[in-house]
């Protein structure tokens, strides 16, 4: 999560080490991708020929392994990630509406950013989201204003503390 | 004497604000010099209710719902720590009405107990299974298994026993349990509330399946949508290996069981079987041809036991109590209970476990008081993204998979998602090609290809250019991709498609230009 990636770890450091605590265990491409990404907060190009070298595979497999995916990423998130789930459940409260007032208000943002994503499993709180890695249920337009603010805010005040 | 409030953990309660009610319980306590102990349990999985806090009194538990923060100090003012009245009281738990006719035997325990403790999981007939199959050979654990009639929770509804047997007949080096907790389907979270509120059921029933087919090795493949399910299975699989339920000897035994869970990276399609093995080998999660089965050459080309979440934590009570208890539930060839998610527009959205042979009418009023709008209910998906829209006329319906099967639908997960009169069925017909065009994996053509098209095709059903000859191209589409797509993702896309065409043919002709 865009919140929690600690800039402080020079990146190569970041990606010997998970590759180092998965490599020699059974299947380990994804827990590296997820590793380096919890620690840079996005798989940089520079760690592709890494993992494979280390695994012994093709780059384009890695590659090819990343962009199946939808959590990985290869550029850095902006500050914050808006989640709006688009799937069935949610769509029956509304959730078509509640997308389109995020997008309207985020329309100009740089430093929030929208991702699609398909069911969070509260679909009996419908409508569903996620802001950074915070689900939220029952949502309205109107609650989803006050905690974008909030999550905001609270950046802000990590920032100041820093 | 402190006293013991609950508040739920689970990824629902917290999303309505149960983690700031824990925190407002525990703040009031303290300036009310009052000695309480916040729990964080499972939900009860009244939804509706959530955050549901419960007070532990003399006479049993206490109901209170749907708590905010703020009602946190009159909660104390008005002596809910005693249990006492309040207009958010709903009285003694156990005897809500939407709790007291379900039949819970899978989700016996979630919602009452500490999910991640090992004494109350025992408390409350946890590992009982677990013992007893530590004293039959792996045979008799797989007849137990075939004989209680279980069929596969996550849609297929295979026969788990058979499953079992034919890893159990495999000789190999190694074999191994893959728990499918990829659970992507909307409308379900069945999974996810037992990993939440009852981990150690699954862990049980998995390490019953490794010692049922001699695997030793187990995975669980979770999605990575459920982050708190991650933290609390890891927790209660390191206090069972602490306890010595879970490692290299169990109970003892000298048998070994090894567990480690997994996360999946956001792909709906690794919720299939062969297609999720090829995700934890590492690879795109690109669906495999069968055969050959997983139970013969699955996880790493080894036979692999690969069931469901719900499958799986159905195997404890099987054990514990035999396989003629949980086979007397149910009707026909629909064995035991199913746990049913009642979700979308819906007033008292849950989970309700039921024996099979319930109507889908009860479970939309009985159990879910109807609409949240108040409006009419148009139509009811169920079983996932891939399940067919159910008309009014079809609400009679027992839940049993050949009942569902008759009338071109399925029961899947057992997710049902409720719609009321304001839906747009051409939309959601739309919909089901645009997320299979989505997820594919791309594998086989009819899938990758015929999604794309799918949406083209409705696209100008929408628009109304040449709707009746789209409407033949339409049909013609879902016939290819439902008898050569290589999995159900392509398979049962013109599911929902096609029952919308057919029961709601009107929102097919209302679009204009």
């Amino acid at each position: 999560m865009p919140d929690s990636a600690s800039a402080s770890v020079p990146e190569p450091d970041v990606v010997d080490s998970v590759i180092a605590q998965w490599h020699s265990r059974p299947g380990p491409l994804l827990p590296i991708l997820h590793g380096i990404q919890a620690g840079i907060g996005y798989i940089p190009e520079s760690a592709i020929a890494r993992i494979a070298g280390a695994l012994n595979i093709s780059r384009a497999e890695v590659h090819g392994v990343i962009s199946f995916y939808h959590d990985f990423r290869t550029a850095p998130p902006k500050k914050h990630v808006v989640r709006v789930c688009r799937a069935e459940a949610c769509q029956s409260m509304g959730a078509v509406q509640l997308e389109a007032h995020v997008k309207s208000r985020l329309a100009r943002s740089r430093d929030v950013e929208m991702e699609p994503v398909y069911c969070l499993g509260n679909c009996a709180c419908a409508p569903a989201m996620m802001i950074n890695d915070h689900v939220y249920g029952r949502m309205t337009a109107e609650t989803f204003d006050v905690l974008m603010a909030e999550h905001k805010a609270s950046a802000k005040g990590r920032r100041k503390k820093a | 004497m402190s006293i013991r409030v609950f508040v739920p953990l689970d990824t629902s309660a917290v999303s309505v604000g149960a983690d700031l009610v824990a925190a407002a319980i525990t703040t009031q306590a303290r300036s009310a010099g009052r000695n309480v102990t916040v729990v964080r349990n499972g939900s009860r999985g009244m939804c509706w209710l959530e955050p549901l806090v419960e007070v532990e009194t003399p006479s049993g538990r206490v109901a209170y719902g749907p708590v905010r923060a703020a009602d946190v100090p009159g909660l104390f003012d008005a002596g809910f720590l005693e249990g006492r009245p309040h207009p958010l009281c709903h009285g003694p738990t156990e005897q809500m009405e939407y709790l007291r006719r379900q039949e819970r035997l899978t989700f016996a325990r979630v919602g009452v107990i500490d999910p991640v403790s090992i004494p109350e999981y025992e408390a409350q007939g946890g590992f009982r299974g677990l013992r007893a199959a530590l004293s039959m050979s792996p045979a008799d654990i797989v007849q137990a298994v075939t004989d209680s009639g279980l069929r596969g929770r996550g849609g297929a509804a295979f026969p788990t026993g058979i499953k079992w047997k034919t890893v159990l007949d495999t000789p190999a080096d190694q074999k191994y349990v893959v728990c499918n907790a990829d659970e992507g389907d909307s409308g379900t979270f069945s999974d996810r509330m037992l990993m939440e509120g009852d981990p150690l059921c699954l862990v049980e029933g998995m390490i019953i399946a490794g010692l049922a087919t001699g695997a030793t090795r187990g995975y669980i493949y979770l999605r990575s949508e459920y982050p708190v399910a991650q933290r609390v299975l890891e927790t209660a699989m390191a206090a069972a290996e602490r306890s010595g339920h879970l490692g290299g000897d169990i109970l003892g035994s000298g048998r070994e069981f090894r567990l480690e869970v997994r996360m999946g990276a956001g792909a709906y399609i690794c919720g299939e079987e062969t297609s999720l093995l090829e995700s934890l080998e590492g690879k795109r999660g690109q669906v495999r041809f069968k055969p050959p089965l997983p139970a013969v050459r699955g996880l790493f080309a080894r036979p692999t036991v690969i069931n469901n979440v719900m499958s799986l934590a159905s195997v404890p009570v099987i054990l514990e109590k035999g396989a003629a208890f949980y086979r007397d539930f149910g009707l026909g060839r629909s064995r035991g209970t199913l746990p049913i998610q009642l979700t979308g527009n819906i007033r008292q959205g849950g989970l309700v476990e039921k024996a099979f042979g319930v109507t889908v009418r009860e479970l939309l009023y009985d159990y879910g008081g109807g609409s949240a709008t108040g409006r009419p209910i148009r139509a009811v998906q169920v079983g996932g993204p891939l399940g067919a829209y159910l008309p009014a006329s079809q609400f009679d319906t027992v839940v049993d998979y050949e009942a569902f099967a008759a009338i071109g639908a399925m029961l899947g997960h057992g997710g049902f998602v409720v719609f009321d009169d304001t839906v747009d069925m051409a939309a959601m017909a739309r919909y089901a090609m645009e997320f299979c065009a989505i997820e594919s994996c791309g594998k086989c053509t009819p899938c990758r290809i015929g999604s794309t098209r799918g949406v083209e095709v409705m696209d100008r059903i929408m628009k109304s250019e040449d709707r009746e000859g789209n409407l033949v191209l339409l049909q013609d589409l879902c016939d290819t991709m439902l008898n050569a797509s290589l999995c159900a993702l392509g398979g049962m896309t013109p599911f929902p498609v096609m029952s919308a065409l057919k029961h709601f043919p009107e929102d097919f002709h209302r679009h204009r230009a």
